[in-house]
């Protein structure tokens, strides 16, 4: 728990020190979001009906440009070695360095995903559950990509390889994530998505630690 | 009973698979090329024509045998994955890497052929089907899993990082299917089911079972051929391949 | 004691080392020899346990250490030829973020103190990204200083060292062994160090 804290802490420390990193994520999710309407034309219908979607897959992407730097630096100087060889587990530090990529990647765009959504003339209570629906689901692409992370440490184009890898293990959670707020537009109870989304996380954030660990003692040899 | 244990590990390690595959390909290209015509003539010639789709309903046995194979190997890859984590044995990472261009390549052929048949049919190249859908997921992860098995030099890591992809892939393949079957059938608009083959023909089961033989058959001969390769590649400098191999 | 017994091991198809076997007493240390390429470094990250060999087995006092990872982790210090610092960190964090995440702790007193033995006073709360090499490398080697370890596994500990530290670093390695450690270390250079047993590769 004590090594939990410890990598979280300093990730975020490092984080707050590079500011243009999550910043970047955030804006890349801004302007991509925003260039769709320009794509497909401004008629509120139309955008109203694509905007779960929009957002959603806005919101992956930027994660997902977040995570080529979740290990890679620690791997180039040699810091992965010393916490592959810490008395305290693997899976604990990993489980750190997660929630702080989330933290950092996730959470902003979970909070700016609202204004957006205004921008998409989603009405003011699906704005609410596009909130809950991204708050259950970025954790979960940090905790999945996480692995595709630690797969493609050190490789020749990384970067590209790891959206390959982890994309279509993100489709649940776009499904169900996207599918939450369309049904509350439709005015259907999206109870079902969030339960389900809810049952991925819990499963993937139990496992994606420990899975990532192996993921990163194999790329360490 | 300790005796046939002993037997499979010897037939673990590449020196003596290496033989013993060369001795398995005839016969399953044998039985592939007899099995496939066979089908293709049950198929073709035997089974009678369908009375909504006509002649190009044909399609489906191609289509069906190719959607079980690419669905099976990458199962038959989690295996040998599972089976290479857990015993670090080297053979099972070469047949792992010899498995998935196979399995790619059926995922391919019943997307492909889905797509022929959707044409005449539907009369579009493309349904969001739930099935059509979840077969391109497949395909992908296929892909994730070559890419990932090239990108890495090291044979070692490559066998071991791609196993753990793969069963990655095989636990999440359910989640992913029921997660498509769900959205599918809350975009009704869309869908086209191919699961309503009415009242198959005998006939055309059995050619479709015979044509499905038939690819089993060509998969475990090419994927044994592929492993050869693979280990003249990576034991190049061992002493049993300058003894043996040259011959 | 350490053991190694019969190690082997192959970078891509080319043997390193095979069937390699030393042992280590505490108290003593061993010098790695060879040519560059020949497989230091390699064995090295085999004993600490991050690389699996191809067969035999290392041990610390007689259980392997692959299967009693805990025990030899909290025992083991081990430095790679890597910096493990962080540029934007300073050297006081750099070091309790580096103790923290191995489950230790210690005082910004202590730490400084450390730093100031290993000869880098008023450069405590510096970036890092503003240290030379051989600032960096002392950074690094005032761990030895302040996380408690039985095993020292060092790579190239004198590299980019000046005589000064160099020497220094010879009796924080005496010290260690006096104590009842050991240590294994590369190096090219003659070391100032009680004699002690040698592996040549290649």
């Amino acid at each position: 728990m004590n090594g939990f804290v410890m990598a979280l802490r300093r990730d975020m420390v490092l984080a707050l020190r590079h500011k243009s990193e999550w910043l970047t994520a955030l804006f890349f999710f801004v302007i991509v979001t925003n260039l769709l309407p320009l794509g497909v034309g401004p008629e509120a219908s139309l955008l109203r009906k694509i905007a779960p979607g929009v957002l959603w897959i806005g919101a992956l992407l930027s994660t997902l440009l977040g995570l080529p730097r979740l290990f890679a630096p620690d791997h180039a100087d040699g810091t992965l070695e010393q916490m592959a060889l810490s008395p305290i587990p693997l899976p604990w530090l990993v489980a750190g360095k997660i929630v702080a990529h989330w933290l950092v990647c996730g959470l902003p765009v979970v909070l700016m995903a609202p204004l957006l959504g205004l921008q998409f003339d989603l009405p003011v209570r699906s704005l609410g559950l596009l909130v809950v629906s991204l708050m259950l689901g970025t954790p979960l692409l940090s905790a999945i990509g996480a692995l595709g992370a630690a797969l493609t440490l050190g490789l020749r184009g990384g970067g590209a390889l790891l959206s390959l890898l982890i994309l279509p293990l993100y489709i649940p959670a776009l499904i169900f994530g996207a599918g939450a707020v369309e049904a509350d537009l439709a005015g259907i109870s999206a109870q079902g998505h969030l339960s389900l989304l809810g049952a991925i996380l819990v499963v993937s954030v139990f496992f994606s630690p420990w899975v990532t660990s192996m993921a990163l003692r194999i790329a360490l040899e | 009973m300790s005796n046939s244990i002993i037997n499979w590990f010897k037939y673990a390690s590449p020196a003596s698979f290496y033989p013993l595959a060369g001795r398995m390909i005839p016969w399953f290209s044998w039985l592939a090329v007899v099995l496939i015509a066979s089908g293709v003539w049950l198929g073709l010639f035997v089974a009678p024509t369908d009375a909504q789709q006509s002649e190009g309903y044909r399609i489906i046995f191609v289509h069906v045998p190719a959607s079980w194979m690419s669905m099976f190997i990458y199962c038959v890859m989690a295996f040998w994955s599972a089976l290479g984590l857990a015993f670090n044995t080297r053979l099972s990472g070469m047949m792992t890497a010899a498995l998935a261009p196979t399995g790619a390549m059926f995922a391919f052929l019943s997307l492909w052929t889905g797509a022929l048949w959707g044409k005449p049919m539907w009369g579009t190249w493309w349904v969001w089907d739930a099935r059509l859908t979840s077969q391109l997921i497949l395909f992908f992860l296929y892909l994730g899993f070559i890419a990932l098995q090239s990108a890495i030099d090291d044979p070692r890591r490559a066998d071991r990082a791609g196993a753990l992809l793969a069963l990655v892939g095989v636990v999440n393949i359910p989640v992913i299917y029921f997660s498509v079957q769900w959205w599918n059938t809350l975009h009704q608009g869309a869908s086209v089911s191919l699961t309503k083959a009415p009242s198959m023909a005998h006939v055309m089961l059995e050619g479709m079972l015979v044509m499905a033989l038939g690819f089993w058959s060509y998969a475990i001969a090419v994927a044994l051929t592929r492993v050869r390769c693979i280990i003249l590649e990576r034991e190049i400098t061992s002493e049993w391949i300058k003894r043996n191999a040259v011959e | 004691m350490l053991a190694v017994n019969q190690l082997t091991c192959l970078r891509g198809e080319r043997r390193l080392f095979q069937q390699l076997t030393f042992e280590l007493p505490e108290g003593q240390w061993l010098q790695v020899q060879g040519a560059n390429g020949a497989g230091k470094t390699t064995l090295l990250r085999v004993v600490a346990g991050l690389v699996a060999p191809q067969e035999g087995e290392v041990t610390w006092r007689s259980q392997p250490i692959r299967e009693n990872r805990d025990q030899w982790n909290r025992d083991l210090l081990y430095l790679g030829h890597h910096a493990a610092l962080k540029e934007e960190l300073t050297a006081v964090e750099n070091l309790s973020y580096g103790l923290g995440l191995e489950g230790f702790s210690s005082s910004p007193e202590q730490l400084n103190a450390a730093l100031h033995q290993f000869g880098l006073k008023d450069r405590e709360y510096l970036p890092v990204r503003y240290l030379s090499a051989g600032q960096r490398r002392r950074v690094l080697l005032t761990r030895l200083l302040v996380r408690p370890a039985s095993v020292w596994v060092l790579d190239e500990p004198y590299t980019a060292l000046d005589v000064q530290a160099t020497a220094f670093l010879s009796t924080v390695i005496e010290t260690h062994l006096e104590r009842g450690g050991c240590a294994i270390l590369t190096s090219h250079q003659t070391l100032g160090l009680h004699p002690g047993r040698t592996v040549s590769l290649g």
